[in-house]
């Protein structure tokens, strides 16, 4: 006879109860998983997206995503030169807040040459930039749709297309402009600032002839490293694979955002642990009388030990369980992309379970105490 | 009937807690035996033993020193013969309650049955058996109800099927009728002399209640840890 079924039948509404705050608690830990796991897939996703094999930025800087990096456009003419490469392009990047309505929207802004490496990996709706000025694709996190208009510097532009995937290490969706837009965004002055310059006898301003990187795919017997390592001969750049910058992205520029989900992640876990403890003793503690009755009538100790492990193992599984599905059901109501795992969901759930049966150790400790004289007590 | 086995065999059985000083001797000396189909009282003020020696010859307690034989097997002798007394007693003992202790999550039914899987009965056995029980008591209606539904007397009633569901030759009840009306209590003891004789046990009853002293075959008074039979 199983005992513990029964009593969560006899007791069912309070366990439900339980396990909906034990639910809410999962849930908040798978939360933070996914979160974790989101911040990871932002930050490599404009990477993969652009799937360049090499990545090469000003020497002496770790750009464009962990630092400033400005090189001449031309390098992109040098770069796919070299043999192996078979495709180049050239990108800038910047982030910038505007306006949409009366929401504020802070955009990621990567400026390359239409029909070279760089643009968006797909376009979900309306099509491509065609090359004329003023145009603008967007992720769809933007909610702009095509034929929408979008104030960004003392420009207006026109959304022609929307694709998915492309956000920044701080999960800003994109806007991908043409090169020349984005320089002139990121570079040109206000006419207040020109005249101020040209009444201190500066007639250029500084060179918009720039880029942040300069990405290649290379030929699939090439060796990205020997090319890597071709590039970094050259004095005034650097260069790295695609590996390597998703290493600087990962452990460098969310390294701290990183750490402290994972440790929120680690405290909501002991939480959890104590949580479930205590509502696993405090249960205990309720039948003290009738483990007493048990252990008198000749009950063996795995009796009591299955009624207590049975019924924290169904908490906290039942708990997960919901929790999973209630997050699975919000997490695309949360500000920053949460991606849940089937591997973190089988750990986490093994985690719980470890868990539960470390908690009913406390609540099967006090029950195999309990005296069988305690039930002829009165 | 003398001339029978005793169930319960007690033989200069002590127990005291603690040492020097503050040491109580809760029990000195006692011996006592119960024959089939006898119904006993224990009686005596609080603080006189009567749990203690309940709570020994329920091998729930460890004497001092004495001799304890249930059914004729000796189970302690200066220590535990036997090292499965949880065994033991779902084997030979039966135990009835002052507050009945019917698991509240279980059926009537299963209140019976559980005692009875943990005998090694399978399900369907169990489930017959623990009917049975419930007709004999004439509670077979209230076989699916929960303790929180049931009447003193039933619970009661229920309490006592549990206790008889493994066929035991001792009943050790405690205060059986502490919590019912005169009626009630005349019915419980009734049944409890229906079982003694039907199964052959022996029933010991802790009691304060005056009103059964007169359905009882022996009354034993306990005072200072010594036993008078007041019979």
């Amino acid at each position: 006879m199983n005992l513990a079924y029964r009593d969560v039948r006899h007791n069912l509404g309070r366990f439900i109860i339980t396990c909906i705050g034990l639910s809410l608690l999962l849930g908040v830990v798978l939360a933070m998983i996914g979160i974790y796991r989101g911040m990871i897939a932002d930050a490599l996703e404009l990477v993969d997206t652009m799937d360049a094999q090499i990545w090469v930025v000003e020497k002496g800087t770790r750009g464009p995503f962990a630092e400033a990096s400005r090189i001449p456009l031309d390098t992109r003419e040098a770069i796919a030169r070299i043999h192996g490469v078979t495709r180049t392009g050239a990108v800038t990047f910047q982030s910038i807040q505007t306006q949409t309505g009366s929401a504020k929207l802070r955009l990621y802004v990567i400026g390359y040459e239409p029909g070279e490496l760089g643009g968006p990996r797909r376009i979900i709706s309306g099509h491509g930039l065609t090359g004329r000025n003023f145009e603008a694709v967007v992720d769809r996190r933007t909610r702009l749709d095509p034929g929408d208009h979008i104030q960004l510097g003392r420009n207006n532009f026109t959304i022609v297309g929307t694709t998915d995937n492309a956000v920044s290490s701080g999960g800003e969706p994109a806007i991908y402009l043409s090169l020349d837009d984005a320089q002139r965004l990121q570079f040109d002055l206000s006419p207040s600032a020109i005249r101020k310059e040209r009444a201190r006898g500066i007639t250029t301003s500084a060179s918009t002839n720039t880029v942040s990187a300069v990405i290649a795919q290379i030929s699939p017997n090439a060796s990205d490293k020997h090319i890597v390592s071709m590039i970094q001969r050259w004095k005034h750049l650097s260069a790295m694979t695609r590996h390597q910058q998703g290493l600087i992205l990962t452990q460098s520029v969310i390294e701290k955002a990183r750490k402290q989900i994972g440790m929120f992640t680690g405290i909501l876990i002991l939480v959890s642990a104590v949580i479930i403890a205590l509502i696993i003793h405090t249960m205990t503690m309720d039948k003290i009388k009738e483990i007493a009755t048990l252990k008198l009538i000749g009950a063996p100790d795995r009796v009591i030990i299955n009624l207590i492990v049975q019924q924290s193992l169904a908490m906290g599984l039942i708990g997960f369980a919901l929790g999973g599905v209630l997050i699975s059901n919000i997490k695309d109501i949360f500000p920053k992309r949460l991606i849940l795992q089937p591997l973190d969901g089988l750990s986490l759930a093994g985690i719980v379970v470890i868990i539960c049966l470390l908690a009913s150790l406390y609540g099967v400790f006090t029950a195999l105490r309990v005296d069988p004289a305690k039930a002829l007590a009165g | 009937m003398q001339q029978q086995t005793p169930l319960i065999s007690i033989q200069n059985l002590s127990k005291h807690f603690g040492e020097g000083e503050t040491r109580v001797d809760a029990l000195r000396e006692v011996s006592l035996d119960i024959f089939p189909e006898q119904v006993i009282g224990l009686l005596g003020p609080s603080g006189s033993g009567k749990s203690t020696l309940l709570n020994i010859i329920g091998c729930i307690l460890e004497p001092s020193s004495g001799i304890l034989q249930l059914e004729g097997e000796t189970v302690y002798d200066g220590r535990w013969l036997r090292s499965d007394l949880r065994r033991l007693r779902l084997e030979k003992i039966g135990f009835i309650f002052q507050a009945h202790n019917l698991m509240p999550f279980l059926t009537a039914l299963e209140n019976i049955a559980v005692v009875l899987h943990l005998a090694g009965y399978n399900t369907a056995a169990a489930n017959k058996r623990a009917q049975e029980l419930l007709d004999y008591l004439e509670v077979g209606n209230r076989a699916n109800s929960y303790p929180s539904s049931l009447s003193g007397g039933e619970a009661q009633r229920i309490a006592i099927a549990r206790a008889l569901a493994n066929k035991p030759k001792i009943v050790l009840a405690d205060e059986p009728t502490a919590a019912l009306d005169s009626e009630r209590a005349g019915i419980v003891m009734d049944l409890l002399r229906k079982v003694a004789i039907d199964q052959q046990a022996a029933i010991v009853v802790v009691t304060h209640d005056e009103k059964i002293y007169d359905r009882l075959d022996h009354i034993f008074q306990l005072r200072d840890g010594k036993l008078h039979d007041q019979s």
